[in-house]
């Protein structure tokens, strides 16, 4: 088993987490570690696993195989009201703010359940005084504490959804793709709202995008899914320095400059497209795409290995690519 | 030569139980033969309402004032048969989401036919050869296969080469492309580019394409306008916008976009408070509330979409004037 291990103590360790929905495998032996106050930057093509991994690693879906450490404690092995217990602590933003609201519930009632729940002993009161403060903090009036979700925008939808996930300062915030559904005047707030809480309550992240310039931004370190594996693990200005799984130098020489040059007719290397919708079910899942296959590629699944110091990659050529 | 596609002083309004919403307001445009033009702005700017108006395909409680000339013919007021006839033949569509505008129970190859069936009176036999020649000039890897198969069967990517050459097969003098990248991952978003590049290349159709991504329309077009509250705030050359941005919206949404060159920020920049919605009463400039430039003049008096030739002496490539709807635009 490929564990990117680290002998500090880590919030949360993933350990060869397996996911399957019946014969497809969605996640296939993902380890990973995540560290206090860290941000963890996860990306990949859609379809590559991410809000699986996410799902899986709050317990909204089973794994079939692989732990889910959490402070040393397996979340998959918990016994119901355990995990509940510590749920305070672990939240989730979605991608779809509106879809991820109660429309029937004001977004006051949204905000104040996580308190309702882990905070019984409080009154009314000075319920309502901690959800107006939240409110206020992600920059919404504490007035619109009674309005319904449907009255707000999509960014201001997410600035709820935020409130509502941080209001118990979790010790662990998971956000699959928070602004993707943002425009971009609206992105770069919402991304400095979740940076500010995060400093003011320590909390780590798992940062999941397909935006790299975006996750580049934000991150410590930068996970690189593929097919439901883990091709690349290293710190983020590693990564995008020198990145070496294949897959990645493709991702990233495929992001358009942010400005364009004069008259550029400057392609980036082509990658070939999957020609279906699934990746072989043998060998190195990306072997059809890759310039670099060779003959072992497609017997073997190529183990995430320590290529150089800190930096992880899942290639049989990976030496040589580094 | 007279332009390909005409829009002038077009209104989409849709009405609603307690007011109208007015989606796009005084809009008028014009598309060159061979041109590419990219239409962007934010969700509810009114970018695609547009060009939904333009080709007759408003939903039921929308209704669109103005002129919309293709070819000289106004396309508003149209008879449905002759739109028809010109919808999916001289002026086609490419779409968001391929998975949702390709009929799910139809075979790729019967999809593609059948446009050749319908608009060049071929038969199916001659149409189903056309189709296969089609899709392999738009990269569509075994296409003798992929004539048999269902849209479901198609990767996301392959899909859109479908929907591409699909909207070539009559050789259109115009296609509009909403969004046709946003749905893919980014890898096969700059081949789908490139496809769209080469095609303009060999078909020489003009363009318009509607995106919210700058850096999408900045690689396809030679012209950009920006929209903003339903109405195009600024005109200009691609490069001309990208690095003399005169309307203080369009220099800030640049300021938006993160890149992967440069230095690494603690904070992401933004733009502060946000659109109008479509509904919104709007007196002055739409963008004053957000502006850092706006003056009390902006709050009470709409500035018109004004060419800065003159003034400035400025003409994009394709001898378009540069305009700007802007009290105090910025400094070119």
């Amino acid at each position: 088993m490929s564990a990117v291990t680290s002998p500090n103590d880590a919030l949360l360790q993933v350990i060869g987490l397996r996911v399957e929905f019946g014969a497809r495998v969605a996640l296939s032996d993902v380890s990973f570690e995540l560290f206090a106050g860290e941000t963890l930057g996860l990306v990949g093509e859609s379809g590559s696993g991410k809000s699986t991994l996410a799902r899986a690693i709050l317990q909204l879906l089973h794994p079939c195989r692989g732990s889910v450490v959490w402070r040393g404690q397996d979340l998959t092995a918990c016994a119901p009201p355990v995990l509940r217990g510590l749920r305070r602590d672990l939240q989730i933003v979605f991608q779809d703010p509106l879809a991820s609201l109660d429309p029937r519930m004001t977004v006051g009632e949204s905000i104040a359940e996580p308190l309702r729940i882990f905070e019984p002993g409080l009154d009314g009161g000075a319920r309502r005084a901690r959800v107006g403060g939240m409110l206020q903090r992600v920059g919404l009036a504490s007035e619109m504490i009674g309005r319904y979700p449907h009255e707000f925008s999509g960014g201001q939808c997410q600035r709820i959804g935020i409130a509502r996930a941080m209001i118990l300062s979790p010790k662990l915030l998971i956000c699959d793709e928070p602004v993707s559904s943002l425009d971009v005047s609206i992105q770069g707030q919402i991304v400095n709202l979740l940076l500010d809480l995060q400093r003011d309550a320590g909390t780590a992240m798992l940062f999941i995008s397909h935006n790299l310039a975006v996750v580049r931004h934000l991150s410590h370190r930068i996970l690189v899914m593929y097919a439901g594996r883990l091709v690349e693990v290293a710190a983020r200005d590693a990564l995008f320095a020198a990145p070496i799984h294949p897959y990645t130098r493709a991702l990233l020489a495929a992001v358009l400059p942010a400005m364009p040059v004069p008259r550029s007719d400057a392609v980036p290397p082509a990658l070939p497209e999957a020609a279906t919708p699934l990746p072989p079910r043998t060998g190195c899942a990306f072997r059809d795409r890759c310039s670099h296959a060779l003959a072992i590629c497609a017997q073997a699944v190529p183990p995430l290995e320590e290529t150089i110091p800190g930096h992880w990659a899942a290639c049989h050529r990976a030496r040589e690519l580094a | 030569m007279p332009p390909v596609l005409d829009i002038t002083d077009l209104n989409v309004t849709f009405a609603q139980s307690d007011r109208p919403i007015c989606a796009v307001r005084q809009v008028s445009l014009a598309v060159a033969a061979r041109e590419s033009v990219g239409i962007v702005g934010e969700s509810g700017s009114g970018k695609t309402q547009v060009f939904m108006a333009a080709m007759g395909l408003l939903a039921g409680n929308g209704r669109a004032e103005g002129s919309v000339r293709f070819e000289g013919e106004d396309l508003l007021g149209l008879r449905r048969e002759r739109l028809n006839r010109l919808r999916g033949a001289k002026l086609s569509m490419v779409f968001q989401d391929p998975m949702t505008s390709l009929t799910p129970h139809l075979k790729i190859g019967t999809q593609l036919a059948e446009v050749l069936v319908c608009h060049a009176g071929k038969s199916w036999h001659d149409a189903r050869l056309a189709a296969r020649r089609m899709l392999e000039r738009v990269g569509v890897p075994e296409p003798e296969r992929r004539l048999n198969q269902y849209p479901h069967e198609l990767s996301g990517g392959l899909r859109q080469r479908v929907m591409i050459g699909m909207s070539l097969l009559c050789d259109p003098l115009l296609v509009i492309a909403d969004e046709p990248t946003t749905a893919l991952d980014v890898t096969v978003q700059a081949q789908v580019i490139e496809l769209l590049k080469a095609m303009r290349r060999e078909f020489g159709m003009a363009m318009v394409l509607i995106s919210h991504d700058l850096a999408v329309v900045a690689t396809l077009c030679d012209r950009i306008l920006v929209m903003y509250a339903g109405r195009i705030v600024e005109s200009a050359a691609t490069l001309e916008l990208f690095h003399h941005p005169r309307h203080p919206y369009t220099a800030e949404l640049l300021k938006c976009i993160p890149g992967l060159s440069g230095p690494r920020l603690e904070r992401l920049p933004t733009l502060p408070g946000q659109p109008p919605q479509p509904g919104d009463a709007l007196e002055g400039c739409a963008f004053a509330p957000r502006c850092a430039r706006a003056a009390a003049r902006c709050r009470t008096e709409r500035p018109l979409l004004e060419d800065l030739g003159a003034a400035g002496g400025e003409v994009g490539a394709g001898g378009e004037a540069r305009q700007v709807a802007c009290h105090f635009p910025l400094p070119p």
